[in-house]
């Protein structure tokens, strides 16, 4: 703009507004996730050794950290922006970022990085501390970055939606619960869907976080139940599908603007 | 030069609720300009279309020439709003909530100004005092702040002074009043009308969704109210001017609703005539208080 003012510092604002806010409580934001992480890959590791079908050659427990990881690099990026704009529309304190001139563009976009920051620090958390009690092959580098941005996006714009339609904690809470959870626990996190009979096979195809599951970790041990070129595509596909819903919310101001 | 605000035919309908039903109004720059009206009157859902947190069902309402839609974007950064509801972000101290709302609004390097805000406010000892620890008149403090910081050529204060003490209202107006004489458009809502006869040079009374007065506040006062003259006697009020009296006090005083200032002179003749001695006699001027009384009771 010509006034002095600029566009991106608006944009730049928001986001950095929104990483401060998790920074902030990392304790609770970050450190948990990957504390819970650890405590999943230590009581699953021990108790499901040898009893689940996995890729030839690869331990149980290395097995487990990229499905641990991506699991709650997917948790927290939903969390980070279905919280914060739940608790700014309960709070009000929303009232601050929608007398701004900024754009449902740059709020969506502000808001969907943040969420993938979260996302990944998270994640690179779990896997930082995953490292040191296994010893985790990365085959391919450019895999493991492609779905942990990938997914954290898909789950970032799914908590822009679940945010804005959300009104109370409740709410948010159910969507937590009945959505995020069951779709993550039955992704292929503790298990290759390979040892699954063929109805529940069948039926993790159509659970979009099975894809962002199963790609990162072929990221990790070159070996995945599909092809990541078919994750990334649904991924792809999930992630266009939940950004065009939470642009047009934000564009009709749906539950924001009366 | 564009009117700071202009409205033309706003309606607002909220289901089967009508909250504004056809409002217009143009206030220039450089005013102080007064929204008064009782609670569900409209006054919130008019400054929240001109914020752009709410939508008008029809009409036009721009911001120096900026329609509140179509160009948000210059309409926005010519508007400064604070809400009525005491809202804050708990996760920053008082000069990262100020830095933050800086940025929203495109500003970087904005410290000066942040600085100037903050002292004139008496905010200077709580600057790095995270939000949740400050006080409610504070935290008002803060809201003003917020609105102010990137410098709105307009600034709308929604009941800024309701729950805060003597001192936050002294300063806050001490402030307002400068910014008023620096060239700001002030539009105040507020339910202290003392308030906005002091300060507003107009007003607007609205009335479930309709204007219904709209005059410098001097003219309000002068056609609507003549004067009161606060009597207390030596006897009985003549009977001819019970229709006059508008209160009797517990002390014995009595007070009487003129029409006009002729009518004081009428009023001693016949108590004149009656024999009844006048102890003591106060012609007062109408408030504005009592002027919207009036006009809500005929609306």
């Amino acid at each position: 703009m010509n006034d002095g003012t600029s566009v991106v510092t608006g944009f730049y604002t928001l986001f950095y507004k929104e990483w401060l806010r998790f920074w902030k409580v990392s304790v609770q934001t970050v450190l948990a996730p990957v504390l819970t992480a650890l405590l999943y890959l230590l009581v699953f590791g021990h108790a499901l050794r040898g009893r689940v079908e996995i890729f030839q050659g690869v331990d149980y427990t290395t097995f487990l950290v990229p499905g641990l990881a991506m699991m709650s690099v997917l948790q927290n990026a939903f969390a980070n922006a279905s919280s914060s704009l739940m608790q700014s529309k309960m709070t009000g304190n929303i009232v601050f970022v929608l007398l701004p001139p900024l754009s449902h563009r740059e709020f969506y976009l502000a808001y969907l990085l943040a969420a993938v920051a979260r996302g990944l620090v998270v994640g690179a958390g779990v896997l930082f501390a995953a490292i040191w009690f296994v010893d985790l092959p990365v085959a391919h580098p450019l895999w493991v970055l492609v779905f942990g941005i990938a997914g954290s996006a898909v789950m970032g714009a799914l908590g822009i939606v679940a945010g804005i339609h959300s009104d109370k904690i409740d709410q948010l809470a159910a969507f937590t619960n009945f959505i995020i959870l069951p779709l993550t626990f039955l992704s292929g996190v503790f298990y290759s869907i390979r040892s699954l009979p063929p109805f529940w096979q069948g039926a993790s195809h159509l659970n979009p976080v099975f894809y962002m599951i199963d790609g990162f970790r072929y990221g990790f041990f070159g070996a995945a139940d599909t092809s990541p070129w078919l994750s990334l595509v649904i991924v792809g596909a999930s992630f266009a599908v939940l950004s065009l819903l939470s642009l047009w919310l934000l564009k009709t101001g749906y539950k924001l603007r009366h | 030069m564009n009117p700071a605000i202009e409205v033309i035919n706003v309606t607002k309908r909220y289901g089967s609720l009508q909250a504004l039903a056809g409002i217009s109004l143009s206030v220039e720059p450089g005013e102080f300009f007064g929204l008064l009206g009782p609670n569900g009157a409209g006054k919130t859902t008019l400054i929240s279309i001109l914020a752009g947190l709410t939508r008008a069902s029809s009409g036009e309402a721009r911001i120096l020439g900026h329609d509140v839609a179509a160009d948000y974007r210059g309409a926005r950064h010519a508007l400064g709003v604070v809400p009525q509801e005491l809202v804050f972000d708990p996760f920053f101290t008082v000069r990262e909530a100020l830095t933050i709302q800086s940025g929203y609004f495109g500003l970087r390097n904005n410290r000066a100004w942040i600085d100037e805000v903050i002292e004139n406010l008496d905010l200077a000892d709580k600057a790095d005092v995270n939000m949740r620890a400050l006080s409610g008149g504070m935290k008002r403090r803060v809201l003003v702040a917020q609105a102010l910081v990137h410098k709105p050529p307009v600034i709308v204060l929604d009941e800024p002074t309701a729950g805060v003490d003597v001192e936050l209202r002294q300063a806050l107006w001490r402030f307002i009043r400068r910014l008023n004489r620096d060239g700001h458009t002030i539009v105040l809502t507020t339910h202290y009308l003392e308030e906005a006869e002091a300060l507003c040079g107009r007003v607007a009374m609205l009335k479930q969704g309709r204007i219904v007065a709209l005059d410098r506040t001097e003219n309000l006062l002068r056609l609507h109210s003549g004067c009161y003259v606060e009597l207390r006697l030596g006897g009985e009020l003549p009977a001819q001017l019970e229709p006059r009296v508008a209160e009797r006090r517990e002390d014995g005083a009595i007070r009487l609703a003129l029409p006009d200032y002729a009518e004081v002179e009428r009023v001693m003749a016949a108590l004149r005539e009656s024999g009844v001695a006048v102890q003591e006699m106060e012609i007062m001027q109408p408030d504005l208080e009592e002027v919207f009384v009036q006009i809500m009771q005929k609306a």
